[in-house]
């Protein structure tokens, strides 16, 4: 099909601790989403829930069928997906290729993830299972990974700490204009350094939290969406790539292969290369993570991302505002449901529906990344129809 | 699945200490591949698609710290604080005209090891609590294996 992928509706709930277990998350925000684009469940032909684990975390699978049954979505196809941290993205490319294939002319893709009853460290040890087992005997975890790449930069590049401490200070502010974000407080540069460590060199405000929550995307071809809605958004580029599971067998830990693949891939379908993105969700986990994909993205040359954030070009006002949403970092993490949620921000980035977030931006881009770089999904969205 | 099921056939270790004496510690088992390249874990398909030739025992060479953490939010089962390395060993090519790189990710025995120090392979028979974690002790998981000493 030659036809463009129109993004048609957004939604998210409140990020946090939240008392409603995955399937009250999904259904929540699925419906939300519906309404917001004025389409009937009858209307859905195809709907994806992505999440990671909700088997490991309260024991319930299935949870694609309780979503479509939930919402009265039947006889509609439904699936679940999977991929990690970066289960949302590859929700997002799910979506995208069950409407350019022609296979459905309206699909809805939820994410969520329902963490917070478990114990920080039973949280940690699911995450942790998706390492090798080579890796996991030895007791790492992803933010263990996190401090050994973090030092690996600061000392390869000579880059300063506080220039990661910002990262979690730029993020903590954009957060406080999200109403879903979980932290709505600015944190500043000496809560940041004073704070406990986690992983040598980082500490507590280098991590994102733990969290419930969930978000939704109704997609549809152009032609469609234009019977909907006056302004929407374009799926022009979007893609995925694979990193090394062992995440030491990679020949640079400071870059991840998966970004650089799956963003060069997305450039090319969108004609677009990184000096004409506007804005950018990207996944800071850890504060680490938004200089790599600053540089695999091409934002940065390599060893070079940490000075723009120090001379303030990535903040709200700057010359390529990232993470306006509050990103990871703030808006917070219900794994499954953080993909999606990036692709919320920036479609209300590039429909003018952002409030009081809102930066001038007509091509905005996503970078959703599972385990440490092992799975990246790259998505951009341009403003379609009056928006653009 | 064990790191020897990962592996086609043993041609070194299993009775060679750090110390040179002799006891019955499995081999720190890398996988040299026929294009020469070598992996820690080994694959049933290596770099450039080549095919597993033999195995290394990492554990009779000593290494080099690449970059290294401390830990101190470990999850259940798991020593606290946890202080990890990935070290870089140089293992000489069988022909001895050139020496090949793998890394690999283990615990540190202490703290204070800093990026360039030399370290060496101890066994250890349990790195973590079998089954406190997701994972069930009977699992494929295997729970033994090597921590990095300081020379």
């Amino acid at each position: 099909m030659d036809e463009p992928v129109a993004v048609v509706g957004a939604s998210m709930t409140k990020f946090g601790e939240r008392d409603a277990w995955v399937q009250e998350l999904l259904a929540q925000a699925g419906k939300e989403c519906l309404e917001d684009a004025g389409v009937a469940p009858s209307d859905v032909e195809h709907v994806y829930a992505a999440n990671m684990a909700s088997g490991e975390f309260e024991g319930q699978g299935g949870i694609m069928n309780a979503l479509a049954h939930d919402l009265d979505l039947l006889p509609a196809y439904s699936q679940r997906v999977d991929q990690t941290s970066s289960s949302g993205g590859a929700g997002i490319y799910a979506a995208w290729q069950s409407i350019a294939s022609g296979a459905s002319e309206m699909t809805l893709l939820v994410g969520g993830e329902k963490m917070t009853h478990r114990t920080t460290g039973d949280a940690t040890d699911v995450i942790a299972s998706i390492t090798h087992p080579a890796e996991y005997k030895q007791g790492v975890t992803l933010p263990s990974f996190a401090g050994m790449t973090a030092r690996h930069y600061l000392e390869k590049y000579d880059a300063p700490r506080e220039s990661l401490a910002k990262v979690a200070v730029k993020n903590h502010k954009n957060g406080v204009d999200n109403p879903h974000a979980q932290f709505r407080k600015e944190v500043d540069l000496e809560t940041v350094l004073e704070s406990p460590i986690v992983a040598d060199p980082l500490r507590l405000y280098d991590f994102c939290p733990i969290t419930d929550g969930s978000a939704a995307l109704l997609l549809c071809p152009e032609s469609v969406a234009q019977e909907y809605a006056d302004e929407y958004a374009i799926i022009s580029g979007v893609a995925g790539a694979t990193d090394t599971h062992v995440v030491h067998e990679r020949e640079d830990p400071t870059t991840m292969g998966g970004v650089v693949e799956s963003s060069q891939e997305a450039y090319e379908m969108a004609g677009i290369g990184p000096e004409d993105v506007d804005v950018a969700e990207l996944h800071d986990m850890f504060t680490i993570l938004e200089f790599l994909q600053m540089e695999g993205l091409g934002f940065a040359d390599p060893g070079e991302a940490w000075k723009h954030v120090e001379e303030g070009r990535t903040d709200r006002d700057g010359e390529l505002p990232i993470n306006t949403s509050g990103g990871l970092k703030s808006k917070g993490h219900p794994l499954g449901a953080s993909g999606v949620a990036q692709g919320v921000e920036i479609y209300e980035q590039v429909t003018g529906e952002a409030g009081p977030r809102q930066v001038d931006a007509d091509v905005g881009l996503a970078c959703n990344v599972g385990g440490f770089g092992n799975c990246v999904i790259t998505t951009i969205l341009e403003s379609g129809g009056e928006a653009a | 699945m064990s790191e020897d099921d990962r592996t086609p056939k043993t041609t070194d270790g299993g009775t060679a200490s750090a110390d040179g004496g002799t006891d019955e510690r499995p081999p720190f088992a890398a996988t040299r591949y026929e294009s020469g390249a070598i992996t820690y874990p080994g694959h049933p398909t290596g770099p450039e698609g080549t095919e597993p030739a033999e195995t290394v025992d990492l554990a009779e060479y000593t290494g080099e710290v690449v970059t290294w953490t401390t830990s101190t939010a470990t999850p259940p089962g798991v020593r606290q604080p946890n202080h990890l390395a990935i070290v870089e060993f140089e293992v000489p090519d069988p022909c001895g005209d050139g020496v090949q790189s793998v890394r690999a990710l283990g615990q540190l025995t202490t703290d204070g090891v800093e990026t360039g120090d030399e370290v060496r392979p101890v066994y250890v028979e349990e790195l973590r609590e079998p089954g406190v974690g997701i994972k069930d002790e009977d699992s494929a998981q295997d729970w033994d294996g090597y921590r990095f000493e300081p020379v």
